[in-house]
């Protein structure tokens, strides 16, 4: 101790402050804020998104519009079956309830938007394609052309 | 040293610690990533038969409903596939099987163009995971001849140009992947 504390002082060590607790906490809860978002719908169907290498980001989240596809959760089952189904928002929706789901979806946007709008499926890696296949028809069919295949890379965290 | 002036600075611990909490509970990471696809428009009727390819410029990619692949009528493992697909838009030997180059010029250059399309076709029962896969191949295809070609034109890799060079070798080489109307092909269901 001497060796360091020689040159000035030769006051006691002072006892270690909490004060800078409450700094390192607003620190992390910056962090938290920012590298975060708020869950935006409580998730009904489980979906294991396959892995792929060549991914990109979703470059306006905001702009997004989820479409999920998966078998419903436990809970679920007794309602809806083990058959997949598709999730908007926050309940299971058919084919046919794209077309208004997209048009709202549309309306929350403003004109120079509405063209980036990008439809994020998220469907689950077990589906079969046929159900996709009707739901890209439809998107087609209602002009949303801007779709991504959700996929996660490889050796990820699984979501 | 003004805060040495409140004793009672643990509460803001506690609070900040509160705050922090319901962050964690309600929001979550953000780890949206996928390929991105563009559809294409519902053809009118007339267009469609505009759209006539010439058939050595195809090639179709077949997913059974049983997950086998198919390129170009031969069976094939996935592995082998982004090979296939690079050769199929490369046509180094300028095969006439293969698809035909158009010299386009580019932003004052004149550059040899593909004109190949990848139609990629899938069953109903295809599971989506060997859908995407088959799709991930795709874009890996493309995008290594993206590299290539960016090294062969500009001495770097394709993301490390800049937007204009890169708006250049997208159209050198295009991403030309149709996705086919569903067929019922096989068994339904």
């Amino acid at each position: 101790m001497s060796k360091f504390g020689s040159s000035s002082n030769k006051k006691e060590v002072p006892e270690a402050s909490s004060n800078s607790l409450s700094d390192i906490v607003f620190m992390l809860l910056f962090f938290f804020m920012v590298t975060t978002q708020m869950r935006e719908s409580e998730q009904k169907v489980i979906i294991k998104t396959p892995a792929a290498t060549e991914v990109a980001k979703l470059e306006r989240k905001d702009l997004s519009a989820n479409i999920l596809i998966g078998v419903p959760t436990l809970s679920y089952r007794a309602l809806y079956g083990t058959d997949a189904r598709i999730q908007l928002n926050d309940s299971f929706k058919t084919v046919t309830d794209i077309r208004d789901f997209i048009a709202a979806e549309r309306d929350a946007h403003t004109e120079a938007e509405r063209s980036l709008m990008t439809v994020n499926l998220k469907v689950d890696q077990d589906v079969r394609m046929g159900i996709v296949s009707d739901v890209k028809q439809e998107l087609r069919r209602c002009s949303a052309l801007r779709i991504m295949y959700s996929a996660r890379k490889p050796g990820g965290n699984e979501k | 040293m003004a805060r040495r002036k409140f004793k009672e600075i643990g509460s803001t611990a506690d609070i900040a610690f509160l705050l922090l909490c319901f962050f964690l509970m309600t929001t979550t990471m953000g780890d949206q990533s996928g390929l991105n696809r563009r559809l294409p428009p519902i053809p009118d009727s007339e267009k469609a038969q505009d759209q006539q390819v010439n058939r050595r410029n195809i090639i179709i990619v077949r997913i059974n409903s049983a997950d086998r692949l198919f390129a170009g009528s031969e069976p094939m493992d996935i592995s082998q596939l982004k090979d296939k697909i690079k050769e199929f838009l490369t046509n180094p030997t300028n095969s006439p099987a293969l698809p035909e180059k158009e010299a386009k010029e580019i932003e004052g250059k004149t550059y040899m163009v593909s004109k190949g399309v990848i139609s990629l076709q899938n069953d109903r029962g295809t599971s989506y995971q060997a859908y995407l896969a088959v799709q991930n191949e795709l874009v890996k295809a493309v995008n290594e001849l993206r590299d290539d070609f960016s090294k062969a034109n500009f001495g770097k890799k394709f993301s490390q140009l800049g937007e204009a060079e890169q708006e250049i070798v997208k159209k050198a080489v295009p991403q030309n992947i149709s996705e086919a109307e569903p067929k019922d092909t096989g068994k339904k269901k």
